[in-house]
């Protein structure tokens, strides 16, 4: 059962594209555009091998946010929302451990349904990390305007009390 | 990249993502739309309404671009990051960002191939982390079959097949032909051709052209199976060590139940071109005599070999005139496929003719070889050497038309020459192909109808 809010969750289930924020090692933070894809209250993205280094900072650091602020990406939706959450890798097959929302990321992409047919050209890109975020706080503009305050939302505490155990 | 032009490239979004790490540790992204001064090396922006924005603090102003694609996905991806630290600006609440950094990617201006291929180190890294980390070796995979026709570069046999086969279709017309040696001819061809492919991989490796090489594409810069840590350097070694000793045994053979001189000249020959072409101290590519070599080992060699042992050693001037217009466009094959790795090529000291000549003289000497290889085929067919339906094979002309444009075209854009090499393998095969009809021609109308006039000068 999922927490998030139900305008929150209609611009996840849409977004082409969510900016990924970690945290570096020097403290500053840095933003990646992902594909945010969503199972319930939980986001996932995931990551080539390539691009890997947001990795390292998820390692040392699993503090991140997700924001959803494009409404070309968002398609045409207004609002925009600031997800704050804790990350997790799955990465102990990049072969394979994506493939588990690989039936999302096709809802959204289908090109990469063709692209995965096509491996052998592109081996790297395939072997991948999968990250995991629980949600902690999240921040919704439903029209969008940030000169406004946000509506707050915060998981319950049942949810981190879950995951601490 | 720099922070001024991280700023310039910002200032072309039409809002921004403002970044800041909070107190309790997680980071913070608001959309807001910044005043980016890329003059003065700042943004300046309101803070968004209900959240602090801390300042003296290191924040970032991410600008982010996709176009949706509709049952598809979406393309035009771009997105820049600049950094800098917060201070007030003025009386207002205004927020000044003086931007000390930034970084960011553009698929308009470095494709996303490339972009991977530039990663690649960095994927390397992670795999060797994560195998520390889980204790095992962990290492990007591909199926056996995939992986094969990667590492050999199987789809490149073409340009084998063509030459033998034609060599055993014009001995076949005079009267000559042994399946079982043609086939073992074609197999040992085969591994002669996919030896070469591996060990070429090998020494572009340990010579660093291939990693020197960032824009590699499905016709050029190598298989990359080392290079992104699918097979490792000995692997690829000893598999191109067992191609060559299968063709090697497969060429005693032959030449044990031939006894001729004439195929020991051309084996060895072979041989020498074949392993020569990379490996020391040879060398051929590297001392700018590559694209030579391979006329010479997938023209002459190959065609007059397989000719020599249908007919048990007997040379002709037919079999010889045949191969030149194939060892020219397989020669010219790759020629244009070493256009894009030139790069790549010169750092490591290849010296193929891309890196030695200047752009207009490689595309005018590529239309001139080019229509060289009709002219041997128009004077084979009026010296009574080639059949006349071998003129068939000037329908391929304009391919030479439409690769010379694309070359003027795409020179400077690897994968734009994408499709100009594709053509350009086309050509090969088609005149190739019509080269064999026109003496599978041969072979029929003499068994139905003899005596019917297909050479000029017969």
């Amino acid at each position: 059962m999922s927490w998030l809010p139900e305008p929150v969750e209609r611009l996840l289930d849409a977004a082409l594209v969510g900016e990924l924020t970690v945290v570096r090692a020097d403290g500053r933070p840095i933003t990646y555009p992902l594909i945010p894809l969503r199972d319930g209250d939980r986001v996932y993205m995931t990551s080539s091998i390539l691009f890997s280094r947001k990795l390292e900072h998820l390692r040392r650091d699993p503090r991140v946010s997700v924001s959803l602020t494009d409404p070309v990406a968002l398609g045409g939706q207004p609002g925009r929302a600031t997800i704050q959450g804790d990350a997790q890798l799955i990465e102990d097959d990049p072969h394979v451990d994506w493939e588990q929302v690989l039936p999302i990321w096709l809802e959204k992409e289908p090109a990469i349904g063709a692209f995965l047919k096509q491996r052998v050209a592109l081996p790297l890109f395939f072997e991948r990390s999968l990250i995991e975020i629980t949600p902690r706080r999240v921040l919704y503009w439903a029209d969008g305007r940030t000169d406004t305050p946000p509506q707050v939302f915060i998981a319950p505490v049942s949810t981190a009390g879950e995951e601490a155990a | 990249m720099d922070a001024q032009r991280g700023l310039e490239k910002l200032a072309g979004y039409p809002f921004h993502i403002l970044t800041w790490v909070g107190d309790d540790g997680y980071p913070l992204s608001v959309a807001i739309e910044a005043t980016v001064d890329p003059a003065a090396g700042t943004a300046s922006f309101r803070p968004p309404a209900g959240l602090t924005v801390p300042l003296d603090r290191e924040v970032s102003l991410t600008g982010s671009h996709i176009h949706p694609k509709p049952g598809y996905g979406y393309d035009e991806r771009r997105h820049v990051t600049v950094w800098g630290r917060t201070a007030p600006a003025g009386p207002s609440d205004t927020i000044r960002v003086e931007a000390v950094q930034a970084w960011g990617w553009d698929e308009a201006e470095v494709p996303f191939f490339e972009y991977s291929e530039r990663t690649v180190g960095q994927s390397r890294r992670y795999l060797r982390g994560l195998s520390e980390r889980t204790g095992r070796v962990v290492r990007p995979r591909l199926s056996f079959g995939w992986l094969a026709l990667r590492a050999t570069r199987l789809p490149f046999l073409s340009a084998t097949i063509v030459p033998v086969l034609l060599g055993i279709f014009i001995a076949a017309a005079q009267g000559f032909f042994d399946l079982g040696a043609a086939l073992l001819t074609i197999v040992g061809g085969f591994a002669v051709h996919l030896g070469l492919n591996v060990a070429n991989d090998v020494f572009d490796t340990r010579s660093g052209a291939d990693d020197a090489n960032v824009n590699p594409t499905p016709y050029s810069g190598g298989s990359r199976v080392i290079q992104y840590g699918l097979v490792t350097l000995r692997q690829m070694a000893t598999i191109s060590f067992a191609f060559y000793a299968l063709a090697a045994a497969i060429g005693l053979y032959l030449l044990a139940t031939r006894g001729s001189v004439a195929l020991l000249v051309i084996g060895v020959l072979g041989f020498v071109v074949s392993i020569g072409y990379t490996a020391p101290p040879l060398k051929l590519v590297y001392r700018g005599v590559g694209e030579f070599a391979v006329a010479l080992g997938f023209g002459p060699l190959m065609l007059l070999g397989a000719y020599v042992v249908q007919t048990r050693g007997l040379v002709s001037a037919e079999a010889l005139v045949a191969s030149l217009p194939v060892a020219i466009l397989t020669a010219l094959i790759l020629y244009v496929n070493e256009i894009p790795d030139r790069g790549g090529d010169a750092a490591a000291g290849k010296r193929t003719l891309p890196v030695r000549l200047p752009k207009n003289v490689v595309i005018n000497a590529y239309a001139i070889a080019a229509s060289a290889a009709f002219a041997f085929v128009v004077a084979g067919v009026i010296a009574g050497l080639l059949p006349i339906p071998a003129l068939l094979a000037l329908v391929a002309l304009p391919l030479v038309r439409q690769v010379y444009g694309g070359l003027k075209q795409m020179y400077d854009s690897p994968y734009g020459l994408m499709s100009v090499m594709a053509v350009n393998i086309r050509l090969h095969l088609i005149v190739g192909g019509l080269l064999l009809l026109a003496y599978l021609a041969v072979i029929v109308m003499s068994a139905v109808a003899p005596g019917t006039p297909l050479f000029l000068r017969r």
